[in-house]
């Protein structure tokens, strides 16, 4: 068969909304994209249980500290689904780490805000989980199949992650006024780096024309950042929180609310590692990988031994 | 692909007695008994299981998606392997 045929039985699942399997053939531009979507996707699962990981040691009762060691060990999970279907597609471990610790890969700008009080563990599960699932819902029917078997798992379990968070407001909302006011304080730094988080406005986002076409995506950045404010605008209510946007408004229009973009300038900023803690995440990350070298080095001895007696058995 | 992280194992899960095990994911681990372990804890944090096998990635062998058609084409014009393919007498009620 030569490749145009291939390329006919590509376009073909992907017509008949079939999924595109690690042994199928692929264009090497797809492949290419799922390899940096879904690494980066792992990278920001990693890097997110940094941020989360500064609470567990602080966390203001038993049953919290253990709730929220549950949810960094699902995160720790998230991200090994996300790497093996990663390396489904013929890259390696070594080589993803290799790429998140040099700075050449990205992971979500998200993470690179600091969490400055227990209101901040609340809001993340909350707002930037939420925002996640908006996300990985929509990535469940993505066309690669072992992107779209690792989103259906995360899924289930991230919807743990932000009842979680917003149990923490719901609390801390309805406490003393200092809590209420932590609270408040949290919505505000987190509000508009969450909307970021969906990626930028369509009319300038490099990479959603492919991720649509090849259903990797099957709506836009900006679609889910409209149906994510829509969402949560209620929640906020219920907490008598302040979203901190004088132009959110419910548009009878178009069914939905407008609101202000967030500060694009900001967000490339924060993505091209200036943000207030793109540094610390990274070191604490290398610093992680090192650690564990002489763990790695013995559990390799240990395997070569265990296979040569194996093999002179 | 070489790598640090051991070789690559298929995880199948088995959610109660009696059913199917399934297969549900892998992971990276060193030898049998990690590779149970990390199953365990990667797989199974919610009580998706209660039994669970482990295999690695290079034992298993799989068809190939380009052998689609030939592979199974056999199958394809005996349609006497199915019920449906024998009229039944309208008295007959239940058979």
């Amino acid at each position: 068969m030569d490749i145009l045929n291939f390329e006919n039985i590509f376009e073909g699942k992907l017509s008949r909304n079939e999924m595109i399997e690690p042994k199928d053939w692929m264009p090497e531009n797809y492949r290419k994209h799922l390899i940096r979507q879904i690494s980066q996707h792992a990278h920001s699962e990693i890097v997110g249980m940094l941020p989360e990981g500064n609470w567990i040691s602080r966390a203001p009762s038993l049953r919290a500290k253990l709730v929220l060691m549950a949810k960094v060990q699902d995160e720790g999970g998230h991200g090994l689904y996300l790497y093996t279907a990663a390396e489904s597609l013929g890259t390696s471990r070594d080589e993803m780490l290799d790429a998140l610790h040099t700075g050449k890969a990205k992971y979500s700008s998200i993470f690179n805000y600091p969490t400055l009080s227990w209101a901040d563990i609340g809001t993340i599960g909350w707002l930037v989980d939420g925002a996640a699932i908006m996300n990985q819902v929509m990535l469940q029917r993505s066309s690669y199949g072992p992107y779209s078997r690792a989103m259906i798992r995360i899924c289930k379990e991230e919807s743990f992650h932000q009842r979680q968070g917003y149990e923490i407001m719901t609390k801390m909302a309805f406490g003393t006024p200092e809590q209420k006011e932590m609270a408040q304080d949290a919505l505000n730094r987190w509000w508009y780096p969450t909307l970021m988080m969906f990626g930028p406005p369509d009319v300038e986002s490099p990479n959603s024309d492919n991720a649509i076409k090849w259903r990797i995506k099957r709506e836009t950045n900006d679609q889910l950042r409209q149906r994510f404010v829509n969402q949560t605008v209620e929640q906020a209510e219920y907490l008598n929180l302040t979203i901190p946007d004088k132009n959110l408004k419910w548009n009878e229009a178009k069914k939905g609310y407008d609101f202000s973009e967030p500060n694009w300038a900001e967000f490339k900023n924060v993505i091209s590692g200036n943000g207030p803690c793109n540094k610390e995440r990274l070191d604490k990350r290398r610093q992680a990988h090192q650690d564990g070298e002489w763990v790695r080095a013995a559990a390799t001895a240990y395997a070569k031994k265990q296979n040569e007696s194996y093999q002179a058995a | 692909m070489s790598d640090s992280q051991g070789p690559l194992w298929e995880v199948f899960v088995q959610k109660k007695a009696g059913q199917p095990f399934v297969h549900c994911g892998n992971l990276h681990a060193f030898d049998k008994e990690m590779a149970l372990q990390n199953a365990r804890d990667l797989y199974t944090r919610r009580g998706e299981g209660m039994s669970i096998w482990v295999v690695p990635t290079n034992a298993i062998v799989a068809s190939s998606p380009e052998d689609q058609g030939p592979f199974f084409e056999p199958s394809n014009d005996k349609v006497f392997r199915h019920p449906t393919f024998y009229p039944m007498p309208d008295v007959i009620k239940h058979m």
